[in-house]
């Protein structure tokens, strides 16, 4: 019972105009997310660049800014202290962060909230790289991509840490036992909003993983931002699927996966990726290798 | 009123318990940890309707506090040394928020080298993070004055964070006698959160908290926060005064013994100044005229209480159980400025004892007293308690000068 796109939630919980770059894919995955939840939402969000583009009253729900690590520890007082004024019900609390503060600095924050059972919704969104502070590496940036603390040179070809041993957020949160987690993509809204239905329903953590492709840390077009989230989906660079109490399933699967090129040649930050045919092919060897990990944990 | 036996940390958590509050986040660290101990056997025995947020770190600890304060909850943390430099961050961000957060801290020195007896290095270092910031010299003033942070924290008037600080092991392990108040006294001192703490997080009201703010704005807002910070002096002051007509019992931001006549007046914080009241009576007994005055709130400082506790006085010793590396004491630049501008400027001589938990005895004071009584010879630091050169510790030629053992 997918959603469609005449059921989709109508009411805008963004203020139209905000500071984002254009075509900035967090705030396209905001707008869906608060649309899925609606107003009886409480947000807080993670430093990094969805905290900053929202400044100024852009969330029509409340929205608390707090520091670049502790948001899930936040959301765990908060979660408290409602629940002992018996106000917790009819309330989503929402985390939102970036890949740095997901997967790095705040890392143990989160993994300590998920732990606790702590009842919240932490969207994280993967421009794989910390583009608030202009573009360095993350735990998740791919390997060989070019970031300002990953520099192409004659001693460097980008990310050095190979694509299997990239932070995988999804697993690290099924490690914990968590009710629910998935990951999503800004390039399938529908499924976007599905997976943030069925996490507002559960009692307890949840995670969502979105594929967020930054046109101004990755150097592409401002237009590119939807085709590159889709490409990177059909070329199994990123694989949707969610876990529900331990069962996996793919919730967007893909016939026939397009060669990696397709999506890395949208993208400056691989260039000497493309232009190197054996760089290239170590690339499309990495994915391979991940996209059949993560297949055949769905066995 | 009942008399109890208690230890610091058993004390903090009764008042945290009567305080009534909702959420407690907190993080084991010796010897801070029985105060979290004892308020999860009150939740479980029923004696106190709170969730504990059992996190997995002390800046997780303060960050779930604020959660809590967001949404108008009474919350109560303990920490020290290590932990509450894990918090540093979150100090700042507790106190910018307006959260009226009270934290109870045993103090313990800094690694490393390990210690974990006490000095007061831990909380100094974070005086100036926008808190406010009570030194107890008892268990009694431990459980008085977390009655008293909850009361000024909430006041519309401040809306700001408290600790309170108190000797690691010589106050939060050693019991004492503790007089107590009812339930129902506490209830009467510290009614329900106020109005003014009514939910900033309240879909029904949507705002945006934690934003940005411009240079052109932000001098404003610090000096918001800085004058709620000093306006909580005279705060403290009504609370102090209230409690003393429903207890007896007097607090005041100093207290003063024999500073009246005194030509040497003693100076610091926390339990080593009932070390010193004793020591000033057996001077006083030698025909040494010395009075001691204890800092019991030390942010907002009480400048001009000090300098009226002190205005007698020939010569002031500031015993810092700190050292801020490089200068002198930490508490010792803040009575400088307050006496700078006395009418009759006292010599101000800094004594560093104690650090690292280091005993501190009649002797010790005496010892300071011996070196100081001449008042200002040319150097205004001296560190009784390290051994010189002679017993192969090196040390900075500028800072050590006594002939000390
Ligand atoms: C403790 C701390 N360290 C560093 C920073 C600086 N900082 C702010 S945002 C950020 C990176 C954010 O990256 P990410 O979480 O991936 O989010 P993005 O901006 O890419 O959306 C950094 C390093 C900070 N605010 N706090
Ligand atoms: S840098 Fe990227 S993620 Fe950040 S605002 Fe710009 S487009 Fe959005």
């Amino acid at each position: 019972m997918s959603v469609r796109l005449k059921d989709l939630p109508t009411e805008e919980l963004l203020h139209k105009g905000n500071l984002a770059c254009a075509g900035c894919p967090e705030m396209i995955g905001f707008r869906h997310v608060l649309r899925a939840l609606g107003p009886e939402t409480i947000v807080i969000n993670a430093t990094g660049c969805l905290a900053v583009i929202t400044q100024m009253g852009v969330p029509l729900v409340p929205h608390f800014h707090v520091l670049f690590e502790n948001a899930p520890a936040v959301v765990s007082g908060i979660d408290d202290a409602l629940r002992v004024q018996g106000r917790r019900e009819g309330v989503n609390l929402l985390v939102v962060a970036g890949d740095g503060g997901t997967a790095d600095i705040g890392l143990g924050s989160l993994s300590g909230a998920i732990e606790r059972g702590q009842d919240f919704i932490y969207v994280c969104f993967d421009n794989e790289m910390y583009m608030n502070t202009g573009g360095q590496r993350s735990g998740t940036t791919p390997y060989l991509a070019r970031t300002t603390t990953t520099p192409v040179g004659v001693e460097s070809r980008g990310e050095p840490r190979t694509e299997m041993r990239r932070k995988d957020m999804v697993e690290i949160a099924v490690a914990h036992g968590i009710p629910y987690a998935a990951s999503a993509s800004i390039g399938y809204p529908l499924d976007l909003v599905e997976r943030v239905e069925k996490a507002a329903r559960v009692r307890g953590p949840t995670y969502i993983h979105v594929h967020s492709p930054c046109p101004t840390g990755w150097g592409m077009e401002p237009s590119k931002t939807v085709e590159a989230a889709q490409l990177a989906v059909k070329t199994g660079c990123v694989v949707l699927y969610e876990v529900e109490e331990g069962k996996r399933r793919v919730t967007r699967p893909v016939a026939r996966r397009a060669p990696v090129e397709e999506y890395l040649k949208l993208q400056a930050r691989f260039r000497h990726v493309v232009a190197d045919p054996a760089a290239l092919a170590e690339v499309q060897r990495g994915v391979d290798e991940r996209h059949a990990a993560i297949l055949a944990r769905m066995a | 009123m009942t008399t109890e036996f208690w230890n610091g940390n058993r004390a903090a958590a009764e008042a945290a318990r009567q305080a009534r509050v909702e959420v407690v986040a907190a993080y084991p660290i010796t010897p801070q940890t029985h105060t979290v101990e004892y308020l999860s056997e009150y939740v479980a025995a029923g004696r106190l309707n709170a969730r504990l947020v059992r996190v997995e770190s002390e800046h997780s600890a303060l960050s779930a506090c604020c959660g809590a304060s967001a949404v108008g909850a009474r919350t109560f943390t303990a920490s020290c040394s290590q932990g509450l430099q894990l918090m540093s961050e979150v100090l700042y961000f507790a106190s910018g928020m307006r959260f009226p957060i009270v934290m109870a801290i045993a103090n313990r020195t800094l690694s490393v080298p390990v210690s974990i007896w006490a000095d007061h290095q831990d909380t100094l270092v974070n005086r100036d993070c926008g808190w406010i910031q009570l030194y107890a010299a008892s268990v009694q003033e431990v459980y008085d004055l977390v009655l008293m942070a909850f009361r000024t924290a909430e006041d519309p008037r401040v809306v700001l964070p408290a600790m309170v600080a108190y000797d690691g092991f010589i106050l939060s392990h050693a019991s004492e006698p503790v007089e107590t108040l009812s339930d129902e006294v506490v209830k009467d001192l510290l009614p329900p959160a106020p109005p003014h703490l009514r939910p900033l997080l309240d879909t029904k009201d949507p705002k945006q908290l934690g934003e940005v703010l411009f240079p052109d704005f932000y001098p404003d807002i610090e000096y918001k926060k800085h004058r709620a910070l000093e306006e909580s002096l005279a705060v403290l002051g009504e609370a102090f005064e209230d409690f003393r007509s429903r207890t007896g019992r007097r607090l005041s931001a100093v207290e003063t013994h024999g500073c009246a006549d005194a030509e040497i007046v003693i100076v610091g914080l926390g339990s080593m100044m009932q070390t010193a009241r004793h020591a000033a009576t057996r001077l006083r007994a030698e025909g040494m005229k010395v009075g001691v005055a204890q800092v019991r709130v030390y942010r907002p400082f009480p400048e001009r209480e000090l300098a009226r506790a002190v205005a007698g006085a020939r010569t002031v010793l500031v015993l810092d159980r700190d050292i801020g590396y490089g200068s002198a004491g930490m508490v010792y630049p803040d009575v400088t400025r307050a006496l700078y501008h006395a009418p009759s400027r006292p010599d101000v001589l800094n004594f560093i004892v104690g650090t690292g938990g280091k005993d501190i005895t009649p002797k010790t004071i005496e010892r300071c007293v011996e070196l100081g009584r001449g008042g200002y010879r040319g150097m205004s630091v001296f560190w009784p308690d390290a051994r010189g050169p002679a017993e192969g510790i090196p040390y900075t030629p500028g800072v050590k000068a006594c002939p000390c053992g």
